[in-house]
């Protein structure tokens, strides 16, 4: 087998790196694929909680790095599927305790067992977001609809691109539609337009993204969210299918308005 | 009239300028000087409108290309 490393990442902090990663990495699991998800945020450990897995650590990557552990050892199955593991952060101060060579040999390996290897990467642009990439075939930028965070995107997309990973993806994190209609909030359009990058999936801002989180279940796994739907949809586009995008509530202002005031 | 711009055009503007100085590192001043320079010299051969230049740096498939609208006047009128 010969598996894909892709990498999430973003520039700016807190736009939803982990939250994706736990979801796209729980969707393409469900779809049957073989997934290992690494927390490469060093010293900042957080996609074992959302995706409910904290308790079941013993040993983390700087173990396996270090050879305190095999590999297997370290790698932690998921409560729902058997074929999903993640391969934890250490909560180490020494944030470079792993070097780029040791991050790439080890997903090097990875690939040989795992049809796909979702690197859930630090915010910033230093060591640890260098470390990150370093092993990636792909990358996945995810941003929100803001003016700091798509800058951020586009100046990781130059970082990404100068370190010979081209055509990385975009994901748009918590777009609010109503926002959107009343000319509140850049579209998707005006985004991927300044951006220039291949659009991946639009995730809405959704408060069952944080219940779901408190609970460490992954909103993926809600058959009946739209939010979880949209989710899938990227694992299922990254599994190479060409799914339309989701229009997101297309009432028209203009229609409201007639509706509202009875002329519809 | 700036009351009445969405918030979202005024954002997307402001990123748009953002990303010109962050991709080619040219600040806001030397960028209205480019724009100067570059309608003198188009003026040279054609006749250039005196509104404003809009310039852009765009990326295309992993290089940086700068595109430059220059409104010119068209030979029937004025
Ligand atoms: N679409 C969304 N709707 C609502 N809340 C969201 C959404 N996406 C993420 N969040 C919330 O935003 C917060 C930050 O998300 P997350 O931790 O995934 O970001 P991050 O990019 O990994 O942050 P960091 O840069 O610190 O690693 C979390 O509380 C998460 O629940
Ligand atoms: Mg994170």
């Amino acid at each position: 087998m010969k598996g894909k490393s892709i990498v999430i990442t973003s520039g700016k902090g807190g736009v939803g790196k982990t939250t994706i990663t736990a979801n796209i990495g729980t969707a393409l699991a469900m779809l049957g694929k073989k997934v290992v998800l690494i927390d490469a945020d060093i010293g900042l450990r957080n996609l074992d909680v959302v995706i409910g897995l904290e308790n079941r650590i013993v040993y983390d990557i700087v173990d396996v790095v270090e050879e305190r552990c095999r590999l297997e050892q370290a790698l932690i199955k998921d409560k729902r599927y058997r074929h999903l593991f993640l391969l934890p952060a250490a909560q180490t101060r020494d944030k470079s305790a792993i070097k780029e060579k040791q991050m790439k040999d080890l997903i090097q390996g990875l690939k040989e067992s795992y049809d796909y290897i979702l690197i859930d990467s630090p915010a910033g642009i230093e060591h640890g977001f260098l470390n990150a990439v370093s092993g990636a075939d792909e990358a996945i930028i995810v941003t929100t609809p803001e003016v700091a965070a798509v800058r951020d995107a586009d100046r990781i997309i130059g970082l990404l691109e100068s370190r010979g990973l081209n055509d990385p993806q975009v994901i748009i994190n918590r777009i609010r539609s109503d926002m959107v209609r009343r000319g509140d909030m850049m579209t998707i359009e005006d985004m991927i337009e300044i951006l220039a990058i291949n659009l991946l999936g639009v995730v809405p801002e959704d408060e069952d993204i944080i219940v779901s989180t408190n609970r460490g279940e992954p909103i993926a796994l809600q058959e009946k969210s739209k939010t979880g739907e949209a989710l899938r949809n990227i694992a299922r586009r990254i599994e190479g299918e060409e799914l339309p995008l989701m229009t997101m509530g297309k009432a028209k202002l203009m229609d409201k308005i007639k509706r509202l005031i009875g002329i519809s | 009239m700036a009351l009445f711009k969405k918030s979202k055009d005024v954002a997307k503007e402001r990123l748009r300028l953002i990303l010109i100085h962050d991709r080619i590192e040219l600040s806001p001043h030397e960028m209205n000087k480019l724009k100067k320079d570059l309608s003198r010299v188009i003026s040279k051969y054609i006749r250039v409108d005196q509104g404003e230049v809009d310039m852009n740096i765009k990326r295309k498939s992993g290089s940086m290309v700068l595109e430059a609208d220059i409104p010119i006047k068209s030979s029937k009128s004025s």
